[in-house]
């Protein structure tokens, strides 16, 4: 008898039941498992450019290609804009983590200004691409185009190859391109966001768990972004 | 429903007092990401040009600074480390794919590499 009405008390374990097991909200694990996927796709087309690197004898050099500030200065400082770009984007990571932390505290008015330097980084962030693609497209490179062979001997080290070259142009294009997409549609998500808290819909809700969901994507964009300057502009 | 959802409320604040990142942690993050990304300039301006290190090592260097960031950003950043295991080998798990996609394509390459004409 006794044993039985041990058989009839409710499990309390986190995987009897009636409770979410990682102590996670739903929306917060959908957001991972979206990443994740999102990871495998992002690491499609990196794999990608690194086997087609890999196979080919001769490659575009990072530090020719990209060597120019736009605005300031034509060639000569390998690197320089990329690290800005960079910095931009790590230093808005900073302040969206910040927010999330502000949303702890339930502090609408730091949530507020965390919130709108992360939206000012992003939208630096877009705008430095804008200007490197323009530079990029000046020179003659886009999906499926090249630069003519004079200008291209400027940027290789060793031997020229046209076939490299339209593979790192349609490439670079490609996954700069769908980063830039993540970013953008992270800034218009993160101007929403802004202004559920500016109207005071999360004092409402009573948590601000949104700000965390959002500063998740906006921190997988940050991490797609360390993977895409190593390999693109580093090795 | 609303008292499950309460009390799981209720959890989720106590682990976020709990387990929050707090400010002086976040900047310590923001300072190592900086500090490794000083280091890939550093070799990507001066030790390879200068020939303290070969492109090749270089490389190698490069790709695991890049796993070091990638590890601060999902574990302090986006709080991983601080979930529950469950969580945490869910979502990590799966990479071991993309390992094994990325010696397949390294594999693909290399014969690409020594078999396709020279264009």
């Amino acid at each position: 008898m006794s044993s039985l009405s041990q058989l009839d008390q409710v499990k309390t374990t986190p995987w009897s039941g009636g409770r979410s097991p990682w102590s996670v909200e739903y929306g917060k694990i959908m957001m991972w498992f979206f990443l994740v996927s999102d990871a495998f796709t992002f690491s499609s087309l990196l794999v990608y450019y690194g086997a087609q690197r890999f196979s080919k004898f001769t490659w575009p050099d990072p530090d020719l290609v990209f060597q120019s500030v736009p605005g300031l200065a034509e060639g000569g400082y390998p690197l320089v804009f990329v690290g800005i770009m960079t910095f931009i984007l790590i230093m808005s990571s900073v302040t969206m983590v910040l927010a999330v932390e502000a949303g702890h505290r339930r502090s609408k008015k730091e949530v507020t200004w965390w919130m709108v330097a992360t939206i000012i980084g992003g939208f630096m962030f877009l705008g430095c691409q804008a200007a490197e693609w323009t530079h990029l497209f000046h020179e003659g490179f886009s999906w499926g185009k090249i630069p003519p062979m004079e200008t291209l001997k400027h940027l290789f080290t060793g031997e020229v190859s046209e076939v490299s070259a339209l593979q790192f142009s349609n490439l670079f294009f490609t996954i700069t391109g769908f980063h830039g997409f993540h970013v953008f549609t992270g800034v218009v998500i993160n101007i929403i966001l802004l202004c559920m808290v500016v109207n005071g819909t999360f004092e409402k809700r009573g948590h601000y768990l949104m700000v965390e969901k959002v500063g998740l994507y906006w921190h997988f964009v940050d991490l797609v972004w360390v993977f895409v300057f190593t390999f693109f502009y580093l090795v | 429903m609303s008292e499950l959802h309460t009390d799981h409320a209720h959890g989720e604040h106590a682990h976020g007092d709990h387990g929050g990142l707090g400010k002086k942690k976040i900047w310590q993050v923001f300072f190592i990401l900086l500090a490794l990304t000083v280091v890939e300039f550093i070799i990507a301006l001066w030790a390879i040009p200068a020939g303290h290190m070969s492109q090749h090592i270089g490389n190698y260097v490069y790709i695991i600074l890049t796993l070091f960031k990638a590890y601060y950003i999902i574990a302090y950043f986006m709080h991983l480390k601080y979930e529950k295991v469950g969580l945490i080998l869910s979502v990590s798990i799966v990479f071991l794919f993309i390992v094994y996609f990325i010696v397949l394509m390294l594999i693909e390459g290399d014969f690409l590499h020594l078999h396709m004409p020279l264009v």
